[in-house]
């Protein structure tokens, strides 16, 4: 595999300098929580900044090689190293975990949740930074699980601390879950290790020598990686953790859910599972796929059941994520490409309903549904918001859900070589009924919420007319991007799949094409 | 008269090499000097006792420096039944670092209670003179000497609060059981000495072969060996002492139980399966599989139910225990021998350090609390937050949570398990996965109470952290720290430790 190491310090950089933030805030007094958020502020910008500047000297031209690559020792005895890249299929991720980060600490400088503690909310969004960013850009497979791993802690505590009343026990029902996950992709990682060889943990090699173990080992160590993964994703069975975790999490941590850490699976699935055991993915396509759109269903099902708004978005994000891995089901380039492309949307789109709900929350006090509407005529801005994150998210055509959504239900009709046509085909049937169902569930919510007239005068009367003020100053910083982020990738989606594209030809290069 | 001193004349003094001895000969001076001291000085100035036990244990780092940089690799000496190989040197450092830190734990403890000071210090020593003994013992005579002189201080120290009925409980206990695990230990070592016709460890593994003339004595000989140190590393269904003695025990002595005592017992495992029965491992591979899977999951299971925070440590580092014992497992498979030594030392390496870490804080925290409940820490983080904030830390690490010092130790346990590619080695990666997972549960709920719940009585008075307790904190964690986020580090010594006179396989 081709690799260029110019400017190979970037990415180190980008990753750790959140870390530089927190050893400053640790070092604060207790009782400057302004110098806290501008720490974090500044911390959160200048990592946006070296962000974008490595896109800046990415070579778009050869989005398909490996870029800045470094190769450092770390732990020769075992034979992982330090080694990062960056390529088309990591560089949007890998920029989105940075933009979201930098949102969700604007959004938190006037909006830190209950119990406080600012010094250390802020402190774990910039770990997890840290780890988002990091498992974007990792080469080998020791350190994609350190990266991996390291996100979970710092949102334990974000939902533990910071959440809602059943709190304590969402966060250890994530913990747990995704624990699972990992201790059996790390026992699937060091089986990997051992049969090609025991030569290196780096994912380039392993790819070049995943495809000669015996087929039936590359199924059985799929599965430990499978599990690993689709816990993450969630896919169904795998997903009951979401809903409580989304439901619980402060607004901030739900964005960050949202936004990056299920991407984490689907990016997992498509950097390591697919092309390390090629045979293994095309064994198991027809039942990630089947799952899939399980989940599809199921979700949308779910959605309309629930009375809770923030349950409900958690529960499109199980649906959402479904058409993600059916577009990496079908072992194409254009389902994977859709997928990448759903897995960007979803994440800006479903940040943001999770900011809108985190609003939504502060202003009426409840997400129940029922006690909510008649939010346009109260908050005409939140509303019209709202209504554009809804329209998105059900896959309106011009914004960027439709583009994530689309293609990777076309993708089914023609399934990669060596899968059956006609599973897929139902698939891809069963697919274009959950879209109708997500523009049931999303219309109905937004007519719930959005029209008629306000109630939450009768049920609440804690709420004055001061408390239902119109999206503010520091909502309109933190949103606008994303806003227009839907916008653009919704109407020049090839923004993206440019990028994507090359990669994804590298990654299925393994399938004979 | 005339035949003795013919014999007299035979009797040739062996060659001492006083450079390999320093280590032991620095702290036997050490421990020398506490004893006199205590008999002379006023009773305000015995704080000097725990002034001298801890520089008495940095000395002694010094000829292990000086003998790990010296050109002879291996020091032999009486007939090879005490040998200074590079094993014992990181195995001496490991003790004496985790001695200092235990001195450092004990040093406000003990004066503040009512304690025989000197006695203390000078029981304390005495172990880990029997510890550093044991990592260059090579013969079964030697290992039992040097197991007896760790045991028997660490039986009295366990009793030491002499008006605590559990402190009472915990010594008789442990030294029953003790007594009773060294009894199956030498009927398994006069088995294996009339077997054999030898003590001499690599004398003994000429004979104990898996070919040939191997007898049902033999499996029983060895056996009964490995047990009796199962009880020592309290492995399941050998660790009924562990809970009662860890909880009665005043506290900085369990950390030197649950950490020290414990590695003695498993240097002293390696050191027999490597030299002594390296041939017979279709006996002691089952068996450490059965032992290791028993050890976590049982220990991790009765864990879950503890309320205590000690007794809960004490379930954890038997589960613990397992994870160490997991390579054992495979250790006699041609190349995983090296493998499954380099995870025992880097596990208690690491393990040493958190779990040091863990009775730094909790020691801490109960000078406040005066509360052994794992809900006296609701709330730490609200009023302590560097407290809090290092539990955290040590707990994750125990958890095995990336990027701490646990992850590797775990990790490297697997990769050592795993590369012997048996089925068998998978159906305990799978077990051991599970465990980890399990672990949580007890590990993520000390968490929880010090980031999520309230303060027990909403007492928030300021915990005052005594300088020594400081300085351990600040030791164990920064350990616990650099061994996670740069392994390599941890790794190179566990790669130096090579027993000499291992077989070669």
């Amino acid at each position: 595999m081709n690799m260029l190491q110019e400017n190979n310090w970037l990415l180190s950089v980008g990753t750790f300098l959140p870390m530089v933030g927190v050893v400053l805030m640790m070092l604060m007094p207790k009782a400057q929580d302004q110098s806290v958020k501008l720490v974090a502020l500044v911390t959160s910008i200048a990592t946006l900044a070296v962000g974008i500047y490595t896109a800046f000297k990415f070579d778009f031209d050869q989005a398909e090689k490996m870029q800045f690559v470094a190769n450092e020792k770390w732990i020769s005895v075992i034979k992982s190293s330090y080694l990062i890249g960056i390529d088309g299929i990591s560089l949007p991720l890998y920029l989105l975990s940075m933009v979201i980060t930098l949102l969700v600490v604007i959004y938190s400088l006037d909006h830190v949740p209950s119990p406080g503690k600012p010094k250390a909310f802020f402190s774990l969004l910039l770990v997890l930074q840290t780890g988002m960013a990091g498992t974007f850009i990792a080469q080998d497979l020791i350190l994609f699980f350190v990266f991996f791993e390291l996100v979970l802690l710092p949102m334990f505590f974000m939902i533990g601390v910071w959440g809602g009343e059943q709190r304590q026990y969402a966060s250890i029902k994530f913990f747990l879950y995704t624990m699972f996950g990992s201790a059996l992709m790390l026992v699937a990682f060091l089986a990997l290790f051992f049969k090609t060889g025991a030569e290196s943990f780096s994912i380039p090699y392993l790819v070049e020598n995943g495809g000669s173990i015996g087929k039936n080992l590359q199924v059985w160590i799929f599965a430990g990686m499978f599990v690993g993964f689709a816990v993450k994703v969630p896919m169904f069975p795998f997903h009951t953790w979401l809903p409580d975790a989304h439901t619980q999490a402060p607004t901030q941590g739900s964005v960050i859910l949202a936004a990056v850490l299920l991407k984490l699976g689907t990016y997992g699935f498509v950097r390591i599972a697919l092309p390390i055991l090629p045979s293994a993915a095309r064994q198991w396509a027809p039942y990630i796929g089947g799952l899939a759109v399980i989940g599809i269903i199921y979700g949308a099902l779910g959605c309309l059941a629930q009375t809770d708004m923030k349950r409900l978005i958690a529960f499109s994000s199980v649906a959402h994520m479904g058409f993600v891995m059916l577009g990496i089901s079908t072992l194409t380039s254009f389902g994977i490409n859709a997928a990448m492309f759903g897995m960007v949307a979803h994440g800006l789109i479903t940040g943001m309903l999770f900011f809108v709900a985190g609003s939504v929350k502060e202003r009426y006090h409840t997400l129940e549904i029922s006690k909510l509407g008649g939010m346009l005529t109260q908050m005409p801005h939140l509303g019209w918001i709202f209504g554009f994150c809804t329209m998105a998210s059900l896959g309106l055509p011009g914004l960027a859900g439709f583009w994530g959504e689309f293609p990777a239900i076309l993708s089914a009709y023609n399934p990669g070589a060596g899968l059956n046509e006609t599973v897929f085909r139902v698939f891809m049937v069963i697919a274009a009924l959950g879209t109708v169902l997500a523009a049931a569930y999303l219309l109905w919510l937004y007519q719930r919420i959005a029209f008629g007239t306000p109630k939450n005068s009768e049920h609440d009367s804690h709420s004055t007319h001061d408390e239902l003020h119109d999206v503010t100053t520091y909502e309109w910083l933190a949103w606008t991007p994303l806003l227009i982020g839907i916008l653009v990738l919704g109407i020049v989606p090839n923004l993206l799949f440019s990028v994507f594209d090359p990669a994804v030809q590298v990654t299925l290069s393994a399938f004979g094409g | 008269m005339q035949n003795l001193s013919v014999l007299a004349a035979q009797w040739v003094a062996p060659s001492v090499d006083y450079h390999g001895l320093a280590p032991e000969l620095v702290v036997a001076g050490g421990l020398c000097l506490v004893l006199i001291l205590d008999l002379f000085i006023d009773d305000r100035k015995k704080w000097l006792l725990s002034v001298i036990s801890s520089f008495t244990l940095l000395a002694a780092m010094i000829p292990v420096l000086t003998l790990a940089l010296s050109d002879v690799q291996v020091r032999s000496m009486f007939d090879g039944r005490y040998v200074v190989d590079n094993f014992s040197l990181v195995m001496k450092g490991v003790f004496l670092l985790s001695g200092y830190v235990v001195v450092l734990l004990s040093s406000s403890h003990v004066e503040e209670g009512e304690y025989w000071r000197g006695e203390y210090w000078f029981l304390l020593l005495s172990s880990l003179l029997g510890m550093l003994m044991m990592t260059s013992s090579r013969d079964l005579v030697s290992i039992f000497v040097a197991l007896e002189f760790l045991s028997i201080p660490a039986y009295m120290l366990a009793a030491w609060r002499k008006r605590d009925t559990k402190s009472n409980e915990a010594g008789v206990k442990y030294f029953m059981l003790g007594v009773f695990a060294s009894a199956v230990m030498l009927y398994g070592m006069s088995l294996l000495y009339g077997v054999t016709n030898s003590t001499l460890l690599v004398d003994v593994a000429s004979q104990v072969t898996g070919t040939g003339e191997f007898s049902a004595v033999h499996a029983l000989a060895v056996v009964f060996v490995v047990v009796g140190f199962a009880f020592k590393v309290s492995a399941v269904p050998f660790h009924t002492w562990a809970p009662d003695t860890y909880e009665g025990a005043p506290a900085p002595v369990t950390a030197f139980l649950s950490v020290a005592s414990k590695a003695a017992g498993f240097v002293a495992l390696v050191v027999l399966i490597y030299t002594a029965f390296p041939l017979a491992h279709d006996i002691w591979q089952p068996f450490f599989w059965g032992l290791s899977a028993l050890t976590m999951t049982v220990g991790n299971v009765l864990a879950l139910k503890q309320h205590n925070i000690v007794r809960m440590i004490a379930y954890s580092s038997i589960s613990q225990g397992g994870f160490v014992l997991m390579p054992l497992a495979v250790a006699g498979m041609s190349g995983s021998a090296n493998s499954a030594l380099r995870s025992v030392v880097l596990y208690m390496i690491i393990y040493a350090a958190t779990n040091l870490g863990v009775f730094a804080v909790i020691l801490a925290v109960s000078r406040k609390t005066r509360s052994g409940e794992i809900s006296s820490f609701g709330g730490l983080f609200s009023y302590a937050p560097a407290l809090g904030v290092l539990m955290t830390l040590f707990m994750a690490s125990l958890a095995g949570i990336p990027p701490l010092g646990g992850w590797i130790a775990k990790f490297v346990a697997f990769q050592s398990l795993l590369s012997s590619q048996s089925s068998w080695a998978y159906g305990l990666a799978l077990i051991g996965a599970v465990n980890s997972v399990i672990a949580f549960g007890y590990y993520g709920n000390v968490m929880r109470e010090i980031w999520m719940r309230p303060v027990p009585d909403g007492d928030i008075t300021q915990i005052k952290i005594p300088g020594s307790l400081t300085l351990a904190l600040g030791i164990t964690s920064v350990a616990t720290l650099v061994f996670g986020i740069f392994p390599a580090i941890g790794l190179h010594f566990a790669d130096l430790a090579e027993i000499a006179g291992a077989l070669s396989r």
